[in-house]
């Protein structure tokens, strides 16, 4: 690629990532969290005990999380045609990575909110506090700390899906990479997207790090 | 509250036929009864594993009992519904042996936690806060957070809390027992005072004595999920042979022949040993014995042996002052029946 040509596409490629990975982010969060919030109050003993619930839940978590990232994304194109129209592109591509996303970000939450001090909670509802009340001001409170560390694996992992997501016409720096760096032999394409990519990474989980750290007055 | 409940003598808490058998099987509560009196401090004394944190959760049923009622301040709380069961919890504080406050609030924020859920407006929360900060001596602290504490301030800040929305009763599940000795001295006169300036009533569950005689009223001993022994403790520590004064002055069971125990409170005013030696002309020995300060009143259980000379008249002597609470048996050599002398002096014989 000529060095003209190199910058344009470096930055829609970065533009294509960014976008499959704040919206899939984004959509994982709002799906995620609940979900993560229902695997810990269905518990026996939980907020609201409903173990065939949990038991239901927990299945469909454990086989997304099973499926690896590539077969998930090519399995569910009939449902992604169904949601977006399309199979191909950068907005087909949130599809498949949201789904692979909460599964893992419902465990990472789940785990978080186990964190919580069980007397804490109690302690809360010895007060008079409904369930919704406990959840909205005790448990996710206290776990936000752990919520916003997972939140920023599950980034990093969008970050790395969303390149394979590439390889299906989604785009982004992944997509890049393939083209020019491995199907072109373009040493420099390749080296500067992987160089962005970890540039990237970093930043996010630094970022993510800070947050996390200022959260917590542990 | 109902009308009832104005009626005086009516306790605050009344707890009846309590049963809990829990999914395991362990039966933590075997028919507990407990009536706590408005503005007393009750204490529940006993081992772990007797089942005094699960009473305690029964009480505001945290923990659903098996069967039996809890009453408190003249409502059946066993009957309620859910959000009638959140409104009555309202009025009943809790404080807890780890102090469970929210790490993610600042002291003030965990104070005005009860006042959110109680709808209590922002303005009047602050005011609200700031006054019980005054109130548990944590003026300053309102804007740090519950890690930057000590164990003491943190307790402080689950009483601030518990006293938030004016409840009736608060429960204390070992509330002194991850403290130190001094803390837990600082923390058992707050309670005290607490108890006195706002006549709020206390029920607290402890594994120390040394808790129940530092700032207890009335005392329940719990034994594998059962009450053992209740009553006031000045009413306990005067009856021959209760479990309570065995537990506060320990001495060595079964008491050897001859052996006379005397428990006194308060009484040591008077030199009784000496006038026995000059009026009776018998040899007193000191076996054994232990004083301790019961809710401030100086009190103790003495062992003594006395021999020779006019013992039985020694023996009427210390009876007249309702001294002689339990007798170890008659030595051999000197048995002679005992003139019963009324209710108040029922010698006991040690077994
Ligand atoms: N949630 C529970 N599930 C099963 N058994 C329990 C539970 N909580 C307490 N127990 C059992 O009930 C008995 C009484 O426990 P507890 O009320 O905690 O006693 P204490 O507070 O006096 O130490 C113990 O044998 C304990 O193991
Ligand atoms: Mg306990």
């Amino acid at each position: 690629m000529s060095a003209d040509d190199l910058l344009p596409a470096l930055l829609q490629a970065t533009g294509e990532t960014a976008q499959m990975v704040f919206w899939s982010a984004l959509l994982t969060l709002l799906l995620g969290l609940p979900l993560g919030v229902l695997l810990v109050a269905t518990d026996r003993g939980g907020l609201v005990p409903a173990p065939a619930v949990k038991a239901v839940l927990g299945g469909v978590v454990n086989v997304g999380r099973s499926l690896p990232f590539i077969v998930l994304m090519v399995a569910i194109l009939p449902f992604t045609r169904l949601v977006t129209g399309t199979t191909i592109g950068t907005v087909a591509a949130i599809v498949p990575l949201t789904l692979g996303a909460v599964p893992f970000y419902a465990r990472l939450v789940e785990t978080a909110l186990r964190g919580v001090e069980r007397a804490v909670v109690e302690a809360a509802q010895a007060m008079g506090a409904s369930r919704v009340r406990v959840v909205a001001r005790v448990l996710l409170p206290e776990a936000l700390p752990g919520l916003v560390a997972g939140l920023t694996v599950t980034v990093v992992a969008l970050i790395g899906y969303s390149a394979m997501a590439g390889a299906i016409g989604g785009g982004g720096l992944g997509d890049l990479a393939i083209r020019y760096g491995y199907q072109r032999f373009d040493t420099t394409v390749m080296i500067i997207t992987v160089v962005l990519l970890v540039v990237v990474v970093q930043l996010v989980q630094s970022l993510g790090d800070l947050v996390a750290r200022r959260l917590s007055h542990r | 509250m109902s009308p009832s409940y104005f009626g005086y003598n009516l306790p605050v808490i009344h707890v009846s036929r309590l049963r809990k058998v829990y999914e395991t099987g362990v039966v933590a509560l075997d028919g507990v009864d407990l009536d706590v009196r408005e503005g007393e401090i009750f204490g529940v004394l006993g081992q772990s594993g007797a089942g005094k944190s699960t009473l305690l959760r029964c009480v505001n049923l945290l923990e659903r009992p098996t069967s039996g009622t809890v009453t408190v301040a003249g409502q059946e709380l066993t009957s309620l519904d859910l959000a009638a069961l959140r409104r009555a919890r309202q009025r009943i504080g809790m404080i807890h042996q780890h102090f469970a406050l929210l790490s993610s609030r600042t002291v003030a924020g965990n104070v005005a936690f009860p006042l959110e859920v109680a709808g209590v407006p922002r303005r009047e929360r602050a005011t609200r806060v700031a006054e019980l900060l005054d109130v548990v001596g944590l003026d300053g602290k309102a804007s740090s957070y519950p890690a930057q504490l000590s164990g003491g301030q943190k307790q402080r800040v689950g009483i601030a809390r518990a006293l938030a929305a004016h409840p009736k009763v608060l429960l204390s599940d070992e509330a002194t027992s991850a403290l130190d000795p001094g803390t837990t001295q600082s923390i058992l006169a707050l309670l005290k005072r607490l108890n006195a300036e706002l006549g709020l009533t206390i029920l607290l569950i402890t594994h120390e004595m040394h808790v129940i005689k530092a700032v207890c009223d009335s005392v329940a001993i719990m034994r594998e999920g059962k009450v053992a022994e209740a009553g006031r403790v000045a009413d306990l520590i005067a009856t021959p042979g209760s479990l309570l004064t065995r537990e506060i002055f320990p001495l060595p069971e079964p008491a050897p022949p001859g052996s006379v125990t005397v428990t006194f409170a308060g009484q040591a005013g008077e030199p009784v040993m000496s006038s026995l030696v000059r009026r009776f002309d018998v040899d007193v020995d000191i076996l054994g014995g232990s004083l301790e300060d019961v809710g401030g009143v100086p009190s103790g259980r003495l062992r003594i042996r006395i021999d020779g000379g006019k013992r039985a008249e020694a023996l009427d002597y210390l009876r007249e002052r309702g001294l002689v609470r339990e007798h170890g048996p008659e030595p051999v050599d000197a048995r002679q029946p005992e003139p019963e002398t009324g209710a108040e002096t029922v010698a006991e014989e040690a077994r």
